[in-house]
Protein backbone atom coordinates (compact mmCIF):
# COMPACT_ATOMS: atom_id res chain seq x y z
CA UNK A 1 0.00 0.00 0.00
CA UNK A 2 0.96 3.96 -0.73
CA UNK A 3 1.22 4.49 2.99
CA UNK A 4 3.57 6.14 5.24
CA UNK A 5 5.72 3.35 6.15
CA UNK A 6 7.34 3.70 2.27
CA UNK A 7 9.52 6.25 3.05
CA UNK A 8 12.24 6.02 0.49
CA UNK A 9 12.98 9.72 -1.21
CA UNK A 10 10.70 11.63 1.20
CA UNK A 11 12.43 15.38 2.35
CA UNK A 12 11.51 17.18 5.36
CA UNK A 13 12.13 14.63 8.22
CA UNK A 14 15.75 16.31 9.15
CA UNK A 15 18.43 14.84 9.80
CA UNK A 16 19.38 11.65 11.64
CA UNK A 17 19.86 11.40 14.99
CA UNK A 18 22.17 8.85 16.64
CA UNK A 19 21.94 8.22 19.85
CA UNK A 20 24.72 7.66 22.09
CA UNK A 21 25.37 4.87 24.55
CA UNK A 22 21.30 3.92 23.21
CA UNK A 23 20.14 1.00 25.03
CA UNK A 24 18.65 -2.09 23.38
CA UNK A 25 14.62 -0.62 24.71
CA UNK A 26 14.09 2.74 26.20
CA UNK A 27 11.29 1.42 28.59
CA UNK A 28 9.93 -1.90 30.12
CA UNK A 29 6.87 -1.42 27.99
CA UNK A 30 8.99 -1.74 24.89
CA UNK A 31 10.25 -4.77 26.03
CA UNK A 32 7.07 -6.58 26.75
CA UNK A 33 5.21 -5.42 23.10
CA UNK A 34 8.79 -7.03 21.26
CA UNK A 35 8.89 -9.97 22.99
CA UNK A 36 5.05 -10.80 22.89
CA UNK A 37 4.88 -9.76 19.17
CA UNK A 38 7.68 -12.98 18.99
CA UNK A 39 6.09 -15.40 21.13
CA UNK A 40 2.83 -14.67 19.64
CA UNK A 41 4.09 -15.83 15.89
CA UNK A 42 4.46 -19.48 17.85
CA UNK A 43 0.36 -20.05 17.47
CA UNK A 44 0.68 -20.18 13.88
CA UNK A 45 -2.23 -17.45 13.56
CA UNK A 46 -0.46 -15.20 10.76
CA UNK A 47 2.61 -14.73 8.81
CA UNK A 48 5.66 -12.17 9.07
CA UNK A 49 3.82 -10.30 5.96
CA UNK A 50 0.13 -9.89 7.86
CA UNK A 51 2.13 -8.41 10.68
CA UNK A 52 4.23 -6.20 8.66
CA UNK A 53 0.94 -5.42 6.93
CA UNK A 54 -1.14 -5.16 9.86
CA UNK A 55 1.81 -2.47 11.02
CA UNK A 56 1.44 -0.35 7.78
CA UNK A 57 -1.87 -0.38 7.75
CA UNK A 58 -3.04 3.09 9.44
CA UNK A 59 -3.55 6.02 8.36
CA UNK A 60 -0.01 8.40 7.52
CA UNK A 61 -0.90 10.66 9.64
CA UNK A 62 -1.03 8.12 12.52
CA UNK A 63 2.17 6.18 11.41
CA UNK A 64 4.06 9.20 11.55
CA UNK A 65 2.75 10.05 14.68
CA UNK A 66 3.67 6.75 16.41
CA UNK A 67 6.65 5.58 17.95
CA UNK A 68 8.15 2.06 16.70
CA UNK A 69 7.01 -0.03 19.26
CA UNK A 70 3.50 2.12 19.74
CA UNK A 71 3.37 0.85 15.76
CA UNK A 72 4.02 -2.71 17.02
CA UNK A 73 1.81 -3.21 19.78
CA UNK A 74 -0.90 -1.58 17.76
CA UNK A 75 -0.34 -4.66 14.88
CA UNK A 76 -0.07 -6.78 17.60
CA UNK A 77 -3.53 -5.95 18.79
CA UNK A 78 -5.05 -5.83 15.51
CA UNK A 79 -3.86 -8.85 15.00
CA UNK A 80 -5.43 -10.95 18.11
CA UNK A 81 -8.46 -9.27 17.65
CA UNK A 82 -8.73 -9.84 14.20
CA UNK A 83 -8.20 -13.68 14.38
CA UNK A 84 -10.53 -13.81 17.58
CA UNK A 85 -7.93 -15.33 19.95
CA UNK A 86 -8.94 -11.86 22.03
CA UNK A 87 -11.86 -9.86 21.97
CA UNK A 88 -12.20 -5.82 22.28
CA UNK A 89 -14.46 -5.96 25.85
CA UNK A 90 -10.67 -8.36 27.06
CA UNK A 91 -8.75 -5.21 25.62
CA UNK A 92 -11.41 -2.65 27.58
CA UNK A 93 -11.05 -4.54 31.02
CA UNK A 94 -7.46 -6.09 30.80
CA UNK A 95 -8.92 -9.52 31.65
CA UNK A 96 -10.06 -12.58 30.08
CA UNK A 97 -13.85 -12.68 29.90
CA UNK A 98 -14.21 -15.44 27.00
CA UNK A 99 -12.75 -19.60 26.73
CA UNK A 100 -9.53 -19.00 24.87
CA UNK A 101 -9.08 -19.62 21.16
CA UNK A 102 -7.85 -23.23 20.90
CA UNK A 103 -4.38 -22.91 19.27
CA UNK A 104 -1.73 -25.57 17.94
CA UNK A 105 1.15 -24.34 20.21
CA UNK A 106 2.82 -21.67 22.09
CA UNK A 107 6.26 -20.92 22.90
CA UNK A 108 7.80 -22.56 25.85
CA UNK A 109 11.08 -20.83 27.79
CA UNK A 110 13.38 -23.73 26.60
CA UNK A 111 12.31 -23.30 23.10
CA UNK A 112 13.06 -20.02 22.55
CA UNK A 113 16.61 -20.51 21.12
CA UNK A 114 15.93 -23.19 19.11
CA UNK A 115 12.65 -21.26 17.63
CA UNK A 116 15.15 -18.10 17.37
CA UNK A 117 17.88 -19.93 15.94
CA UNK A 118 15.50 -21.54 13.03
CA UNK A 119 14.13 -18.54 12.53
CA UNK A 120 11.95 -18.21 8.99
CA UNK A 121 13.57 -19.14 5.88
CA UNK A 122 11.48 -18.01 2.85
CA UNK A 123 13.79 -19.75 -0.10
CA UNK A 124 11.48 -22.53 -2.04
CA UNK A 125 12.28 -24.98 -4.14
CA UNK A 126 11.38 -23.99 -7.97
CA UNK A 127 10.43 -25.93 -10.95
CA UNK A 128 10.38 -22.80 -13.04
CA UNK A 129 13.01 -21.11 -14.88
CA UNK A 130 14.56 -17.68 -13.74
CA UNK A 131 13.04 -15.41 -16.32
CA UNK A 132 16.24 -13.10 -16.05
CA UNK A 133 20.02 -13.54 -15.11
CA UNK A 134 22.47 -11.52 -14.21
CA UNK A 135 22.97 -8.27 -16.44
CA UNK A 136 19.94 -8.23 -17.37
CA UNK A 137 17.82 -5.04 -17.82
CA UNK A 138 14.71 -4.62 -16.62
CA UNK A 139 12.06 -1.83 -15.71
CA UNK A 140 10.23 -2.36 -12.68
CA UNK A 141 6.07 -2.32 -13.22
CA UNK A 142 4.05 1.07 -11.65
CA UNK A 143 1.88 -0.85 -9.45
CA UNK A 144 -0.09 0.94 -7.16
CA UNK A 145 -2.24 -1.87 -5.11
CA UNK A 146 -3.96 -1.30 -1.43
CA UNK A 147 -2.73 -4.40 0.05
CA UNK A 148 0.82 -5.31 0.90
CA UNK A 149 4.02 -4.86 -1.72
CA UNK A 150 8.04 -4.88 -1.21
CA UNK A 151 8.36 -2.89 -4.22
CA UNK A 152 8.92 0.74 -2.60
CA UNK A 153 7.51 3.80 -4.77
CA UNK A 154 10.45 5.40 -5.26
CA UNK A 155 11.99 2.15 -7.67
CA UNK A 156 8.56 1.66 -9.64
CA UNK A 157 8.62 2.02 -13.19
CA UNK A 158 12.50 2.53 -13.05
CA UNK A 159 15.40 0.79 -15.32
CA UNK A 160 17.88 -1.12 -13.77
CA UNK A 161 20.11 -3.93 -13.83
CA UNK A 162 19.53 -7.64 -12.25
CA UNK A 163 22.87 -7.72 -10.11
CA UNK A 164 22.07 -11.32 -8.76
CA UNK A 165 20.13 -14.10 -8.74
CA UNK A 166 18.98 -14.71 -5.17
CA UNK A 167 16.50 -17.68 -5.52
CA UNK A 168 12.95 -18.66 -5.01
CA UNK A 169 11.34 -16.88 -2.38
CA UNK A 170 7.92 -16.50 -1.11
CA UNK A 171 5.94 -13.72 -2.49
CA UNK A 172 5.19 -11.51 0.36
CA UNK A 173 2.55 -9.72 -1.98
CA UNK A 174 0.21 -13.26 -1.70
CA UNK A 175 1.08 -14.47 1.55
CA UNK A 176 0.28 -10.93 3.73
CA UNK A 177 -3.23 -11.39 1.92
CA UNK A 178 -3.35 -15.29 3.06
CA UNK A 179 -3.11 -15.97 -0.38
CA UNK A 180 -0.17 -18.36 -0.12
CA UNK A 181 3.28 -18.40 -0.55
CA UNK A 182 3.11 -18.58 -4.06
CA UNK A 183 6.79 -18.50 -4.46
CA UNK A 184 8.79 -16.47 -7.28
CA UNK A 185 12.15 -15.59 -8.57
CA UNK A 186 13.78 -12.69 -6.53
CA UNK A 187 16.38 -10.74 -7.95
CA UNK A 188 19.20 -8.24 -6.62
CA UNK A 189 18.02 -5.05 -9.34
CA UNK A 190 20.50 -1.79 -9.01
CA UNK A 191 19.49 1.24 -10.24
CA UNK A 192 22.18 4.30 -11.18
CA UNK A 193 20.92 7.21 -8.74
CA UNK A 194 20.15 9.54 -11.67
CA UNK A 195 17.47 7.46 -12.73
CA UNK A 196 15.83 7.46 -9.28
CA UNK A 197 16.44 10.60 -8.59
CA UNK A 198 17.11 12.75 -12.10
CA UNK A 199 19.68 14.84 -13.12
CA UNK A 200 20.53 16.58 -10.02
CA UNK A 201 20.95 12.72 -9.09
CA UNK A 202 24.82 11.68 -7.18
CA UNK A 203 26.51 10.12 -9.91
CA UNK A 204 28.26 8.05 -7.59
CA UNK A 205 25.41 6.36 -5.62
CA UNK A 206 23.66 3.32 -6.67
CA UNK A 207 20.74 1.51 -4.82
CA UNK A 208 19.72 -2.05 -4.92
CA UNK A 209 16.54 -3.50 -3.87
CA UNK A 210 15.57 -7.15 -3.60
CA UNK A 211 12.59 -7.56 -6.02
CA UNK A 212 10.54 -10.53 -7.05
CA UNK A 213 9.83 -11.29 -10.65
CA UNK A 214 6.39 -10.22 -10.56
CA UNK A 215 7.60 -6.69 -10.03
CA UNK A 216 9.99 -6.86 -13.50
CA UNK A 217 9.58 -6.73 -17.04
CA UNK A 218 12.43 -6.89 -19.55
CA UNK A 219 13.40 -3.43 -20.50
CA UNK B 1 -8.25 0.20 19.37
CA UNK B 2 -7.94 3.20 21.35
CA UNK B 3 -7.98 4.09 25.64
CA UNK B 4 -8.08 6.92 27.35
CA UNK B 5 -5.67 6.78 30.04
CA UNK B 6 -4.53 10.36 30.73
CA UNK B 7 -5.68 10.12 33.97
CA UNK B 8 -2.80 8.11 35.48
CA UNK B 9 -3.79 8.11 39.17
CA UNK B 10 -6.96 6.61 38.91
CA UNK B 11 -5.02 3.49 38.04
CA UNK B 12 -3.22 4.51 41.57
CA UNK B 13 -0.18 4.67 39.49
CA UNK B 14 1.90 6.91 37.77
CA UNK B 15 2.45 4.03 34.45
CA UNK B 16 2.13 5.18 31.37
CA UNK B 17 -0.65 4.56 28.61
CA UNK B 18 1.48 2.38 27.12
CA UNK B 19 3.30 0.07 30.04
CA UNK B 20 -1.13 -0.21 30.98
CA UNK B 21 -1.82 -1.46 27.71
CA UNK B 22 0.96 -3.63 27.11
CA UNK B 23 0.28 -5.01 30.64
CA UNK B 24 -3.20 -5.15 30.49
CA UNK B 25 -2.97 -7.44 26.92
CA UNK B 26 0.28 -9.64 28.58
CA UNK B 27 -2.45 -10.62 30.58
CA UNK B 28 -5.13 -11.57 28.67
CA UNK B 29 -2.70 -13.40 26.81
CA UNK B 30 -1.40 -15.44 29.87
CA UNK B 31 -4.73 -16.23 30.93
CA UNK B 32 -5.79 -17.32 27.89
CA UNK B 33 -2.56 -19.47 27.59
CA UNK B 34 -1.00 -17.95 24.88
CA UNK B 35 2.06 -17.20 26.04
CA UNK B 36 4.22 -18.52 28.99
CA UNK B 37 5.96 -15.90 31.02
CA UNK B 38 9.13 -16.91 30.99
CA UNK B 39 9.51 -17.44 27.37
CA UNK B 40 8.65 -13.64 27.16
CA UNK B 41 11.55 -13.28 29.84
CA UNK B 42 14.14 -15.54 27.84
CA UNK B 43 13.47 -13.45 24.82
CA UNK B 44 13.99 -10.04 26.20
CA UNK B 45 17.15 -11.22 28.11
CA UNK B 46 17.60 -12.99 24.67
CA UNK B 47 18.69 -9.55 22.59
CA UNK B 48 19.83 -7.65 25.28
CA UNK B 49 22.22 -9.55 26.49
CA UNK B 50 23.08 -12.49 23.78
CA UNK B 51 22.53 -11.13 20.49
CA UNK B 52 24.22 -8.02 19.58
CA UNK B 53 26.36 -6.26 17.45
CA UNK B 54 29.83 -8.02 19.05
CA UNK B 55 28.12 -10.89 16.68
CA UNK B 56 29.48 -9.34 13.86
CA UNK B 57 32.38 -8.06 14.78
CA UNK B 58 33.43 -11.36 15.67
CA UNK B 59 32.34 -11.93 11.56
CA UNK B 60 34.41 -9.05 10.40
CA UNK B 61 37.53 -9.46 12.40
CA UNK B 62 37.85 -13.39 11.19
CA UNK B 63 37.19 -11.69 7.58
CA UNK B 64 39.91 -9.25 7.81
CA UNK B 65 42.36 -12.30 8.67
CA UNK B 66 41.36 -15.03 7.19
CA UNK B 67 41.27 -15.19 3.28
CA UNK B 68 39.87 -18.34 3.03
CA UNK B 69 36.85 -17.80 5.38
CA UNK B 70 36.72 -14.01 3.59
CA UNK B 71 36.13 -15.21 0.34
CA UNK B 72 33.49 -17.77 1.09
CA UNK B 73 31.88 -15.12 3.50
CA UNK B 74 31.42 -13.33 0.31
CA UNK B 75 29.93 -15.97 -1.61
CA UNK B 76 28.21 -17.30 0.97
CA UNK B 77 27.29 -15.18 3.79
CA UNK B 78 24.83 -17.47 5.21
CA UNK B 79 27.06 -20.48 5.48
CA UNK B 80 30.11 -18.40 5.89
CA UNK B 81 28.36 -16.96 9.24
CA UNK B 82 26.72 -19.54 10.29
CA UNK B 83 29.46 -21.71 11.04
CA UNK B 84 30.75 -19.18 13.58
CA UNK B 85 26.95 -20.29 14.94
CA UNK B 86 25.02 -16.80 14.12
CA UNK B 87 21.58 -16.89 12.01
CA UNK B 88 18.10 -18.11 11.82
CA UNK B 89 15.78 -14.94 13.03
CA UNK B 90 16.26 -12.44 10.52
CA UNK B 91 19.44 -13.87 9.47
CA UNK B 92 18.40 -17.01 7.36
CA UNK B 93 19.63 -15.31 4.05
CA UNK B 94 22.67 -13.51 4.66
CA UNK B 95 24.92 -11.15 2.67
CA UNK B 96 27.91 -9.70 3.51
CA UNK B 97 29.08 -6.53 1.62
CA UNK B 98 32.87 -5.87 0.91
CA UNK B 99 34.31 -1.98 1.63
CA UNK B 100 36.97 -1.01 -0.54
CA UNK B 101 39.05 2.02 -0.63
CA UNK B 102 36.77 2.54 -3.94
CA UNK B 103 33.20 1.67 -2.82
CA UNK B 104 30.98 2.01 0.14
CA UNK B 105 28.23 -0.25 1.37
CA UNK B 106 25.18 1.29 2.85
CA UNK B 107 22.26 -0.55 4.41
CA UNK B 108 18.52 0.72 5.17
CA UNK B 109 15.07 -0.89 5.16
CA UNK B 110 13.16 2.12 3.26
CA UNK B 111 9.74 0.13 4.19
CA UNK B 112 10.36 -0.74 7.82
CA UNK B 113 13.09 -2.27 10.04
CA UNK B 114 14.81 -4.96 8.26
CA UNK B 115 18.35 -5.72 9.94
CA UNK B 116 20.17 -8.83 10.40
CA UNK B 117 19.28 -9.58 14.24
CA UNK B 118 21.71 -12.48 13.96
CA UNK B 119 24.76 -10.72 13.52
CA UNK B 120 23.71 -7.33 15.09
CA UNK B 121 21.00 -8.02 17.34
CA UNK B 122 18.17 -5.22 17.29
CA UNK B 123 18.60 -2.15 15.22
CA UNK B 124 18.92 1.23 16.71
CA UNK B 125 16.07 4.24 17.07
CA UNK B 126 17.77 6.06 14.53
CA UNK B 127 17.79 2.94 11.23
CA UNK B 128 14.04 2.93 11.88
CA UNK B 129 13.73 6.58 12.01
CA UNK B 130 11.77 8.31 9.15
CA UNK B 131 14.95 10.52 8.86
CA UNK B 132 17.39 7.77 8.08
CA UNK B 133 14.84 5.73 5.93
CA UNK B 134 13.70 8.58 3.45
CA UNK B 135 16.91 9.99 3.34
CA UNK B 136 19.45 7.19 2.95
CA UNK B 137 18.23 6.25 -0.88
CA UNK B 138 18.23 9.85 -2.14
CA UNK B 139 21.25 11.53 -0.38
CA UNK B 140 23.48 8.60 1.25
CA UNK B 141 26.42 11.89 1.52
CA UNK B 142 24.22 13.49 3.26
CA UNK B 143 23.59 10.70 5.96
CA UNK B 144 26.83 10.05 6.39
CA UNK B 145 27.63 13.68 7.30
CA UNK B 146 24.98 13.34 10.00
CA UNK B 147 27.14 10.72 11.28
CA UNK B 148 30.36 12.74 10.79
CA UNK B 149 31.49 11.09 8.04
CA UNK B 150 32.89 12.41 4.94
CA UNK B 151 34.04 9.65 2.06
CA UNK B 152 35.91 11.64 -0.85
CA UNK B 153 34.06 12.61 -3.94
CA UNK B 154 35.11 9.39 -6.66
CA UNK B 155 34.32 6.99 -4.17
CA UNK B 156 31.41 4.73 -4.93
CA UNK B 157 28.10 4.73 -2.41
CA UNK B 158 26.07 1.42 -2.91
CA UNK B 159 22.66 1.62 -1.18
CA UNK B 160 21.10 -1.46 -0.26
CA UNK B 161 17.32 -1.31 0.63
CA UNK B 162 16.71 -4.72 2.56
CA UNK B 163 13.10 -5.29 0.66
CA UNK B 164 13.11 -9.17 0.78
CA UNK B 165 14.20 -11.54 3.73
CA UNK B 166 18.09 -11.00 2.76
CA UNK B 167 20.16 -9.10 5.36
CA UNK B 168 22.86 -7.25 4.93
CA UNK B 169 25.71 -7.16 6.89
CA UNK B 170 28.65 -4.46 5.77
CA UNK B 171 32.31 -5.56 6.04
CA UNK B 172 33.76 -2.78 6.82
CA UNK B 173 38.18 -2.32 5.16
CA UNK B 174 40.15 -3.02 8.17
CA UNK B 175 42.19 -0.07 9.59
CA UNK B 176 45.99 0.36 8.85
CA UNK B 177 48.25 -0.27 11.62
CA UNK B 178 46.42 -3.78 12.40
CA UNK B 179 49.07 -5.80 11.40
CA UNK B 180 49.19 -9.10 13.24
CA UNK B 181 46.83 -7.88 15.65
CA UNK B 182 44.41 -11.69 16.80
CA UNK B 183 40.84 -11.49 15.93
CA UNK B 184 39.60 -10.37 19.09
CA UNK B 185 41.79 -7.52 19.27
CA UNK B 186 40.50 -6.79 15.97
CA UNK B 187 36.80 -6.93 16.64
CA UNK B 188 37.29 -4.18 19.27
CA UNK B 189 37.26 -1.70 16.42
CA UNK B 190 34.15 -3.15 14.65
CA UNK B 191 31.62 -0.79 15.14
CA UNK B 192 28.15 -1.36 14.61
CA UNK B 193 28.05 1.11 12.70
CA UNK B 194 30.59 0.12 10.55
CA UNK B 195 28.70 -2.96 10.14
CA UNK B 196 25.87 -0.72 8.96
CA UNK B 197 27.51 1.44 6.53
CA UNK B 198 27.32 4.91 8.55
CA UNK B 199 30.22 4.53 10.27
CA UNK B 200 34.00 3.33 9.64
CA UNK B 201 36.01 0.56 11.64
CA UNK B 202 37.94 2.04 14.71
CA UNK B 203 41.50 2.85 14.19
CA UNK B 204 43.86 1.97 16.89
CA UNK B 205 44.49 5.47 18.24
CA UNK B 206 40.39 5.32 19.04
CA UNK B 207 40.99 2.60 21.52
CA UNK B 208 43.33 4.17 23.58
Amino acid sequence: MNGAQDLGGMQGFGPVAPEPNEPVFHADWEKRAFALTLAMTMPGQWNIDMSRFARENRSPTEYLSMSYYQIWFAALETMVTERDLVSDDEIVVGHSLHPPKPVPRILSPSAVAQVLYRGGPTERESNTQARFNAGDRVRTKNINPPTHTRLPRYVRGRLGTIERVIGCHVFPDSNAQGAGENPQWLYTVRFDGRELWGADGDPSVTVSVDAWEPYLVPA
Amino acid sequence: MTHDHEHHHEHGSDLSEMQLRTRALETILLEKGYIEPAAIDVLIETYEKKIGPRNGAQVVAKAWVDPRFRQWLFEDGTAAIGSLGFGGRSGNHLVALENTPSVHNMVVCTLCSCYPWAVLGLPPLWYKSAPYRSRTVADPRGVLADFGVTLPKDTEIRVWDSTAELRYLVVPTRPAGTEGWSEEKLADLVTRDSMIGTGLAKSPGDLK
